[in-house]
């Protein structure tokens, strides 16, 4: 089975993640009659996991450069804190440009506290986990201190779209126009993919298994756009009248973003290839005469950001800012990031594979929360799950490798 | 004639060790210079300091006639000088193109990595090196000692340099692939390079080198032409440290 999957060009261990992850969908549908299944629960599931996963992208370029980040709750909770600051504390949440300025400042926030560990990392040599076990003290305790450990509120009302809730999906028309031009540049790089190989005369994967790839991809796409417009939004019609559907999400516009743009800098940019050529062999990209220390830091700088994001969609989606935010991120984080196939040896991971892994946890998640199984138990099943993932993996590799 | 590269004094440190102990040599155009030595004797130390990986505590290096300091790796590159270290300093996780042109990757006008030309490009000089070398896109783990040995040897020719520095480069190699690394390395003298080869292998250096010049605990104990003297003389250099009589000849 596996080489058949090889041989017709499937990346077996993503084909094997999906696979799990359509597993788990089956049996919480039928563990929850079907309510997990439902459009509602469904939309909330593509926004709950927009958080984790947008910060998975940029464990995957962390665990990918042999360093790791336990901050990034923190990080997530000190930017978030300063956004409502600026927004509820200084400029007031409705002045104009107000948001947008509380933006500009978390990210600027996230790019320095990435900066800061990053230079301990990589200039001063101390072990990654080390500068982040202190960072996730340091930038929690920073995000009590910007209100006193207040919870800061309301957020602007346009900010608060973003979050996903009132306001916060594109509606269907969009949603259509966007599944349809991402089926149609989906079908354009498989083609342009296998024109390209042609005219080196490479190998190529036989047309049926890429035309296979791509309608399954497309009708993934298509079905998503389905179901997040089958899902009712009461605010969008007058009385009386048949609401409109809620259509895609902004949050999970956001993670496509960053995701399209991170697996572009993976695999088509000269940053991408020294990360991964220095979590390959650090000695030899040193060899090479890569700025070693300078991808470290941008790493961190990265990931920095990536928390600052996620803590935009975070406080937006509450409508405010409390110190609180990200408790257990980086857990789930770490965990989505490994699930999808990152490898703490350096050297390995993708972005497709780590949203997928965000997917899968934040379903067993919210699945349990349906099935009203306890906070306590939750926990307790992921951290099985993970142990299993990685143990999977281990034994695929070792499979792989013989 | 100016020298390719000149050696004067050169001096590494590390705590209270010499590594490398006011070091005199030289290189010149189509000349192969072997560098002989137990372990320890401090070659590795010595290219190390000529690759920049680490800066000389004393002395100096002059290319061409002028003194160069290399604050890193990629300088001693921009110098011309290329190194072939015994750990080939390959990425196994990435392809050949990647790793032939890591640090100096081809881009497009859009500043993305021009992958198709990197791939030519590399098959091109590859194949030079090793006409069997034909899957270009299987990862460097996957791949044999004497594949990995010309992808290195292919990443250091492909940017024109003059200089080359070959730390063991056929430690682990079969008989087949070494003795294609030996054809390339008289190939490229051919061609006026100036090569520094390390190796523990009296044949082979005798088969290749113009001179050799034999260190022990950090010094230098002489330079002789292999022309001059016989295998005995020089493995007596290694092992007992002092050069014999006047026959071998100062180069």
């Amino acid at each position: 089975m596996r080489a058949w999957l090889e041989q017709a060009g499937f990346d077996t261990r993503f084909t094997s993640l999906v696979a799990a992850l359509a597993l788990i969908w089956v049996a919480l549908a039928v563990a929850t009659d079907g309510v997990f299944l439902s459009p509602r629960n469904l939309y909330n599931l593509s926004i709950q996991t927009c958080v984790t996963a947008i910060m998975a992208c940029g464990m995957v370029y962390l665990i990918v450069a042999r360093q790791i980040d336990l901050s990034v709750g923190s990080q997530m909770a000190f930017a978030g804190m300063l956004i409502a600051w600026t927004q509820v504390t200084w400029l007031g949440a409705e002045t104009p440009l107000a948001a947008a300025a509380s933006i500009a400042i978390g990210l600027a926030a996230g790019l320095l506290m990435g900066a800061f560990q990053g230079w301990w990392a990589a200039y001063r040599g101390l072990p990654a986990f080390v500068v982040t076990l202190a960072g996730y003290l340091i930038f929690r305790g920073a995000a009590f201190l910007v209100a006193d450990g207040q919870t800061l509120a309301p957020l602007s009302n346009g900010y608060q779209g973003i979050g996903g809730g009132v306001a916060g999906s594109i509606g269907p028309a969009w949603s259509w126009a966007l599944g349809v031009a991402a089926c149609a540049w989906v079908v354009a790089q498989s083609v342009h993919a296998r024109r390209s190989r042609a005219r080196y005369n490479a190998a190529m994967a036989p047309a049926w298994a890429d035309a296979l790839k791509a309608a399954v991809t497309c009708a993934a796409v298509l079905g998503f756009v389905a179901v997040m417009n089958a899902y009712p939004d009461p605010t969008s019609a007058a009385e009386g009248a048949t609401p409109e559907g809620k259509g895609i999400g902004v949050p999970v516009l956001i993670l496509l973003a960053v995701a399209v743009a991170l697996t572009i800098v993976a695999r088509r940019m000269r940053f991408g290839r020294h990360v991964f050529a220095y979590g390959g062999n650090p000695e030899a990209a040193f060899l090479s005469g890569l700025p070693t220390k300078r991808v470290v830091l941008q790493v961190f700088m990265l990931m920095g950001a990536l928390s600052a994001i996620a803590a935009v969609i975070t406080t937006a989606r509450l409508g405010s800012g409390t110190h609180s935010i990200g408790q257990m991120a980086e857990l789930y984080v770490i965990a989505a990031a490994v699930i999808g196939g990152t490898s703490f040896a350096g050297g390995v991971g993708t972005i497709p594979g780590a949203i997928v892994g965000a997917i899968l946890i934040q379903s067993l998640d919210n699945g349990m929360v349906l099935m009203d199984v306890s906070s306590a138990k939750r926990q307790i099943a992921i951290g099985l799950i993970l142990i299993g993932a990685v143990w999977l993996d281990l034994v695929w590799t070792r499979k792989g490798a013989r | 004639m100016t020298p390719l590269v000149e050696v004067r004094g050169l001096s590494k440190r590390f705590g209270g060790i010499h590594a490398v102990d006011r070091v005199d040599c030289t290189l010149g155009e189509g000349e192969v210079v072997g560098l002989l030595g137990h372990n320890g004797a401090g070659k590795s130390t010595l290219i190390k300091v000529l690759a920049g990986v680490f800066p000389p505590d004393e002395g100096e290096i002059l290319v061409r006639g002028t003194k160069r300091e290399f604050a890193s790796p990629a300088e001693a590159r921009a110098a011309g000088i290329e190194t072939i270290h015994q750990s080939l300093a390959l990425a196994e996780n990435l392809d050949a193109a990647a790793n032939l042109f890591l640090g100096r990757e081809r881009l497009t006008p859009w500043r993305t990595l021009d992958s198709d030309r990197m791939e030519h490009e590399a098959a091109g000089v590859i194949r030079r090196i090793n006409p069997a070398f034909t899957d270009m896109r299987k990862p460097v783990r996957e791949m044999s000692g004497g594949q990995r040995q010309t992808v290195a040897i292919a990443r250091a020719l492909h940017f024109d340099a003059r200089i080359l520095i070959m730390d063991e480069p056929c430690a682990a190699l079969g008989p087949a692939e070494a003795r294609m690394v030996l054809d390339t390395i008289r190939r490229l003298k051919a061609e006026g390079l100036g090569i520094f080869l390390i190796s523990h292998d009296v044949e082979d250096v005798f088969e290749v080198c113009d001179r050799v010049t034999v260190m022990k605990a950090g010094a230098v104990v002489g330079t002789v032409r292999t022309a001059d003297v016989t295998r005995e003389e020089v493995l007596a250099m290694i092992i007992l440290g002092e050069k014999r009589g006047a026959q071998a000849g100062r180069a």
